[in-house]
């Protein structure tokens, strides 16, 4: 319900914004500072809904001639989700990999976590296309790489970083008292794992895999457009902003794709959250 | 065999020589504990208790091997101290019970036997048994957070009693209780010492809780932490009543005075034991 009245929020602030405001902006001193509201800026939301039934224009996207617009975006956004989702998967893996040898060896936390932070401070834009050049070409046996997986691995390289922070995080999180616990029970590092250090983790845990997914999903759609992959919703994106001057409400409909897109990641992983209440904190009542 | 029960039968529950513990600190160091020696005899119920940084739970963490020694010989069942740790050889209940939310209450008693291997039959009879003798039966499958702080504290007692140790270590479990439940609690720890025929180690800085509990009481002193006076308590069979008997009282004057250094019946050893510590302030 709250997600209803956030999108009729948003719309009536769009609509309320295009007839309050000038069509050329609102400038103060020479600069404008709000943008300009023509339709050619801002297409009426009535506009937008009906791009998404208007027909495909032929020859740019090579999907079948009859398409409708929403069709397209459909299509796009379930390719992008699927590139994304395996890069999502390599990220947590490598992000919970991380985490792991992090907490089982205080060294490799003093030795990762600097180049860990580091990573994500390299501009996608530059690292996407070396990503695609290495595995451009390169074979392994029956195995052949394929552009998307080059788009998948960029969106890992992304989705890995909240969650090995996260995961860092909350495998510290139990008490002392547990930890103690643990020790006179004579538990080892993995039965500690296994039954403590995991569950007390899932709270942290929770909220990285969110931003993982939406990390992937970024990163998948940056990276259609960078390494030049088509069939994604980055690359339609792209080539309706090129067709923009004559219909900008396209553009926007493939954004609303994406924005979707990015919720539907999010959803996925509340299902996964909403399966592991019982290790949320304070479970009950005190 | 059977030379080896005997072994065990003679050996005490702990049995502390010549320990010593030294924390490094930024500068220098801080002495804990200074030449304990204690000898716990099987089933013996001995409380220790003193001043907040006397020692007395870094000495219940040396017993358990939560913390190594800096010299001294720490026994615990006829073994090495990491030795009993590794074999289970005793319980240890904390001042904060230290249950696992995300378990029931069930299952949290079950955690140690889940540790080290006991079926799931067994570890449910278990887990019954206990939860029976701690009087909590119909809290079985609820969790932590929706129990009070004295059913906590039960759960965590019948947990460390799991795996029918020899010994039990607590520290301060009755600390954050109110003086209701904590007599209640008390009540039923000498119960439940009495019925499992484990020797306790039991640290608390309240003087009727020590002397009601207890057989032997040891009275610490802080910096460095070291045992002024050992104080036997015999109050037999303990019930309400006994908060109220006069021997109850006389108890709690002779720990009270150990405690301020005012030895009223103590031997020229033990006075200038004290009167060293006292110095050493």
């Amino acid at each position: 319900m709250l997600v209803l009245l956030g999108v009729a929020v948003l719309g009536a602030i769009w609509e309320g914004y295009k007839a309050w405001a000038p069509a050329d902006g609102v400038k103060l001193f020479g600069t404008r500072i709000l943008p300009r509201t023509t339709d050619a800026s801002m297409p009426q939301l009535s506009t937008i809904w009906h791009a998404f039934g208007a027909p495909e224009v032929g020859g740019a996207i090579t999907f079948g001639p009859t398409r409708s617009v929403l069709d397209s975006v459909i299509t796009a956004a379930t390719h992008t989700l699927r590139w994304a989702a395996v890069g999502f998967a390599i990220g947590v893996m490598v992000g919970f990999l991380l985490a792991l040898l992090m907490d089982r060896l205080a060294i490799f936390e003093r030795a990762l976590l600097p180049y860990v932070v580091l990573s994500q401070t390299v501009p996608l834009i530059a690292l996407a296309p070396l990503v695609s050049k290495w595995g451009q070409g390169s074979s392994i046996g029956s195995f052949k790489w394929h552009t998307w997986m080059s788009v998948a691995v960029i969106a890992a390289y992304l989705a890995f970083f909240p969650v090995a922070v996260g995961m860092t995080r909350g495998l510290k999180s139990p008490s002392a008292v547990h930890s103690e616990y643990f020790r006179c029970a004579a538990a080892g590092w993995w039965k500690t794992l296994i039954r403590l250090k995991l569950p007390a983790a899932v709270p942290f845990l929770v909220p990285a895999l969110r931003l993982a997914a939406a990390a992937s999903v970024v990163g998948s759609i940056v990276a259609e457009i960078s390494v030049g992959l088509d069939g994604g919703i980055g690359r339609l994106i792209l080539t309706y902003s090129q067709q923009a001057t004559g219909d900008p409400s396209r553009v926007y409909a493939a954004v609303i794709g994406a924005a979707v897109l990015g919720l539907v990641a999010a959803a996925i992983v509340t299902v996964f959250d909403l399966a592991l209440w019982r290790y949320h904190r304070g479970v009950g009542s005190r | 065999m059977s030379d080896a029960d005997a072994g065990q039968e003679r050996s005490a529950a702990v049995d502390l020589t010549g320990v010593h513990k030294t924390f490094a600190v930024r500068r220098g160091s801080v002495v804990a504990l200074e030449d304990i020696n204690l000898r716990i005899e099987r089933g013996e119920f001995v409380s220790l208790i003193g001043p907040s940084g006397c020692g007395k739970s870094t000495l219940l963490r040396v017993i358990g091997d939560l913390l190594p020694p800096t010299s001294g010989q720490v026994v615990v069942n006829g073994k090495p101290a990491r030795r009993a740790r590794l074999d289970q050889d005793y319980g240890f209940a904390f001042q904060q019970a230290g249950l696992l939310d995300w378990r029931t209450v069930q299952a949290n008693i079950e955690l140690p036997l889940e540790l080290h291997g006991v079926d799931r039959a067994k570890r449910k009879d278990r887990a019954l048994e206990l939860l029976e003798l701690v009087g909590l039966s119909e809290f079985a499958g609820q969790r932590p957070p929706q129990l009070s702080g004295g059913m906590q504290q039960r759960v965590a007692i019948a947990r460390a009693l799991a795996e029918r140790p020899a010994l039990l270590l607590m520290d301060e479990p009755f600390g954050a209780l109110d003086e209701m439940t904590r007599e209640r609690m008390q009540n039923e720890l000498v119960r439940i010492a009495g019925e499992t025929q484990a020797a306790v180690v039991f640290v608390t800085h309240s003087i009727p809780e020590a002397v009601f509990l207890s057989d032997r009481v040891v009275v610490m002193s802080p910096r460095p932490g070291r045992i002024t006076e050992v104080i036997p308590v015999s109050l037999g069979d303990r019930t309400d009543d006994t908060r109220e008997a006069p021997q109850f009282y006389a108890a709690i004057t002779q720990v009270r005075e150990a405690l301020r250094g005012k030895p009223i019946a103590a031997t020229g050893a033990v006075v200038a034991d004290i009167e060293r510590a006292q110095g050493a302030l």
